[in-house]
C-alpha cells in the first residue's frame, strides 16, 4: 500500500516537473507549444540510452537528457521563432515537431523502434522525485522573479510595447522555451527510469495536449497553479486507471467547467503560498462558525 | 548638430501614402513639435523612426549612424524611446513593474545568474526597484506604485508611459498625443512637466500634439503635416502665420463643427 501511494506521488512529481516547465513557456510568454511531448520523449530516451546500453551514472543521464532536449529546443526555436510565426502558426509548427520527433523514435536503430527499450533501470525513487521537483519549482521561481521573467510577461502582455522597451522578442522567447525544454527533457528521464519501459507511442500529442491543458487550466502567468493542475489532470486519472474511455470524457468535463467558470485558470497570474491558503483555510472556518 | 535625420522618408500602406519624401531634422536639446490633422501621417513617422514599421523608401540618421533597418529594441539600446498615442501599458502588471521592466534595460544579468538566483542578481533587483521608485516619484506617480496599471486614470497612464520611456534613459524622446483627453488646466501641467523633464534629462523632443497651445508653449520649432506630405517647417510664429496651415486646421474644424 506504501508503495502504491510513494508510486502515485512520484508520478505525479514527474509530470508537475514537465509542466512546470511548459507553464514558464506558455504561461509567461503567451505561446503554444502543442509538441512538448517530443522535449519528454528525448530526455527519457537520452537519458534511457545511455543507462541501458552504456551504463551510464543516473544523475550524469539525467542531466544529459535534459541538455538533449534544450539543444532541440534551440534547434526547433531558432527558426520559428526568429521567423516570429503568428502564434496559431507557431503552434501547428511545434505539432509537427512533435510527430516529426515520435516517427523518428520509431525508425530509429538506436531507439530499437517501435518495440522500445525495455528494463531501464529503476532509479527514479520517490526521494529523486521529490528532490528534482524541489529544485526545479526554486529555479522555476528564480526566473519569474528576475529580469527575464518580467521580459517574459512584458512580451506576453504586449510584445510592440515590450519591444519598445528595449527587449529583444527573439532572445526571450527562446530562451524560455529552451528552459521549458531542459524541464521537460528531465521529467523524460526520470519518467524513463520510473517506469522501466519506454517506447515511442508513450509520447503522443495526447501527452502534449493534456501538459498544455494542464498548463491553461492550472492558469497562465502561474507556476504553482499548473503544478496543481497536473496532479488532477493527469496523474490521479492516470494512476486510479478509470475505463480509459471515461477518463477522456470526465477530462473533457473538467476542461470545459474551469473555462467555463474560471477562464484565467486555477489561479491565473497568481501563486499558491501558505499565508494564501491560511487565509483561505480562515475564511473556511470564518464561513463555517457563521452558519453554526 | 542634428540628432534624428529623416532623408526623403516615404511610407505605403497598399494603396494610401501615409507619408511622403519627408526630410527633416532635430537639432539635439531640442523640443520639435510634429502637428497636422488627423490622419496626416504623424504617428506613421514615429513608427517608422521606433522600427514599428519599415520605410517604402528614404533614410533614417541617429547620430550620424543609419539606423533605417534596425529593430525597436536596437534603437531603444542607441537611445530612443516613445510614448503610444493609444496607450500601450503592461495593463494587467502593477505600475510598478511597468517601469521595472523599462529599468531591467540598465541592469543587465545573465540567465544562468537568474536562475540560480545569485547575490549578484539580489543587488541588482534592489537597485532595478530603487531605479523604478525614483522614475514613478519623478512622475508623481509614487502612491500608485502597487496599483494595477489599467486601474489609473488616463491622464495618469500618460504619464506612466513617459515614466516607463524615461526609465530606458533615452537621449531621444518621441511623445505621441501626451495631452490627449486632458482639459486646457490638466494640458498647462503636463506642458510644464514634459519642460521639466527635458531639462532634468538632458533630452532631445518630438511632439505630436492637438494641443495648440501645448505646442506653442514648448516647441521652439515645428513641423506640418498634411496627407502625408509637407505642408510648413519653422518656428511657431512663422507656421502660425502660413495660410496652408491655417487652411488645413481651419478645414478639419470645419469638419468637426460640421459632425
Ligand atoms: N498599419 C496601417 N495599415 C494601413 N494604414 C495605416 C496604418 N497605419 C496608418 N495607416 C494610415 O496612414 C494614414 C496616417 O495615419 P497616422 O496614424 O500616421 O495619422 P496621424 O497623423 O497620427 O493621425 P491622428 O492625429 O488621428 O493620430 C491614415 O490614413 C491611416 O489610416
Ligand atoms: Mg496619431
Amino acid at each position: 500500500m506504501l508503495s502504491y501511494i510513494s508510486g502515485i506521488i512520484t508520478f505525479s512529481l514527474i509530470y508537475v516537473i514537465a509542466a512546470v516547465g511548459l507553464a514558464i513557456f506558455t504561461g509567461f510568454t503567451g505561446l503554444f507549444s502543442l509538441g512538448h511531448a517530443a522535449f519528454f520523449a528525448i530526455g527519457a530516451y537520452t537519458a534511457g540510452i545511455l543507462t541501458y546500453f552504456y551504463d551510464v551514472n543516473f544523475w550524469l543521464a539525467l542531466a544529459s537528457g535534459g541538455a538533449m532536449s534544450g539543444l532541440v529546443g534551440i534547434l526547433i526555436g531558432y527558426p520559428t521563432l526568429k521567423a516570429k510565426l503568428r502564434s496559431d502558426y507557431f503552434a501547428i509548427a511545434t505539432l509537427g515537431f512533435g510527430e516529426a520527433v515520435r516517427v523518428l523514435l520509431e525508425n530509429l536503430e538506436i531507439t530499437q523502434g517501435a518495440r522500445g527499450l525495455p528494463g531501464i533501470p529503476a532509479e527514479t525513487t520517490l526521494p529523486v522525485a521529490a528532490g528534482v521537483t524541489v529544485i526545479v519549482l526554486w529555479v522555476a521561481r528564480n526566473f519569474v522573479h528576475s529580469r527575464y521573467g518580467r521580459a517574459a510577461v512584458a512580451v506576453r502582455e504586449d510584445f510592440v510595447a515590450a519591444e519598445m522597451m528595449g527587449i529583444n522578442l527573439f532572445q526571450v522567447r527562446l530562451l524560455s522555451l529552451v528552459f521549458s525544454a531542459i524541464c521537460g527533457g528531465v521529467a523524460g528521464g526520470l519518467f524513463a527510469h520510473y517506469v522501466s519501459f519506454i517506447q515511442p507511442s508513450m509520447f503522443t500529442s495526447y501527452l502534449s495536449t493534456q501538459l498544455t491543458a494542464s498548463v491553461v487550466a492550472g492558469g497562465m502567468g502561474s507556476i504553482t497553479g499548473p503544478a496543481v493542475a497536473t496532479v488532477i489532470f493527469i496523474a490521479i486519472p492516470e494512476v486510479l486507471r478509470v475505463a480509459s474511455m471515461w477518463r477522456l470524457v470526465a477530462y473533457g468535463l473538467l476542461l470545459v467547467a474551469i473555462m467555463v467558470f474560471r477562464p484565467q485558470g486555477l489561479l491565473g497570474f497568481r501563486e499558491l503560498s501558505w499565508a494564501g491558503v491560511k487565509r483561505w483555510l480562515t475564511l473556511g472556518k470564518a464561513a463555517g462558525q457563521g452558519r453554526g | 548638430m542634428d540628432i534624428l535625420r529623416l532623408e526623403a522618408v516615404t511610407k505605403r500602406f497598399g494603396g494610401i501614402v501615409a507619408c511622403k519624401d519627408i526630410s527633416f531634422g532635430i537639432p539635439e536639446g531640442r523640443i520639435m513639435g510634429l502637428i497636422g490633422p488627423n490622419g496626416a501621417g504623424k504617428t506613421t513617422i514615429f513608427n517608422l523612426i521606433t522600427g514599428v514599421y519599415s520605410l517604402t523608401a528614404g533614410r533614417i540618421y541617429f547620430r550620424g549612424a543609419d539606423i533605417t533597418r534596425l529593430r525597436p529594441d536596437e534603437l531603444v539600446a542607441l537611445g530612443i524611446a516613445r510614448t503610444f498615442q493609444n496607450i500601450r501599458l503592461f495593463r494587467n502588471l502593477t505600475v510598478l513593474d511597468n517601469v521595472r521592466i523599462a529599468v531591467d534595460r540598465n541592469l543587465p544579468y545573465s540567465f544562468g545568474a537568474a536562475l540560480a538566483r545569485l547575490p549578484s542578481v539580489l543587488s541588482k533587483e534592489r537597485a532595478v526597484y530603487r531605479q523604478a521608485t525614483e522614475y514613478l516619484a519623478a512622475l508623481g506617480l509614487s502612491g500608485r506604485a502597487g496599483d494595477r496599471a489599467d486601474s489609473l486614470p488616463y491622464g495618469l497612464q500618460r504619464k506612466l508611459e513617459i515614466a516607463r520611456a524615461l526609465a530606458l534613459k533615452p537621449k531621444l524622446l518621441l511623445l505621441d498625443e501626451p495631452a490627449a483627453g486632458m482639459n486646457p488646466e490638466e494640458s498647462a501641467e503636463l506642458a510644464r512637466l514634459i519642460r521639466r523633464i527635458h531639462g532634468e534629462f538632458g533630452l532631445t523632443t518630438l511632439l505630436i500634439e492637438h494641443h495648440m497651445d501645448v505646442v506653442m508653449e514648448l516647441c521652439e520649432q515645428i513641423y506640418v503635416l498634411n496627407f502625408g506630405v509637407k505642408l510648413a517647417e519653422g518656428d511657431a510664429e512663422t507656421v502660425q502665420g502660413n495660410p496652408d496651415v491655417l487652411r488645413a486646421y481651419l478645414g478639419e474644424g470645419y469638419k468637426r463643427a460640421g459632425n
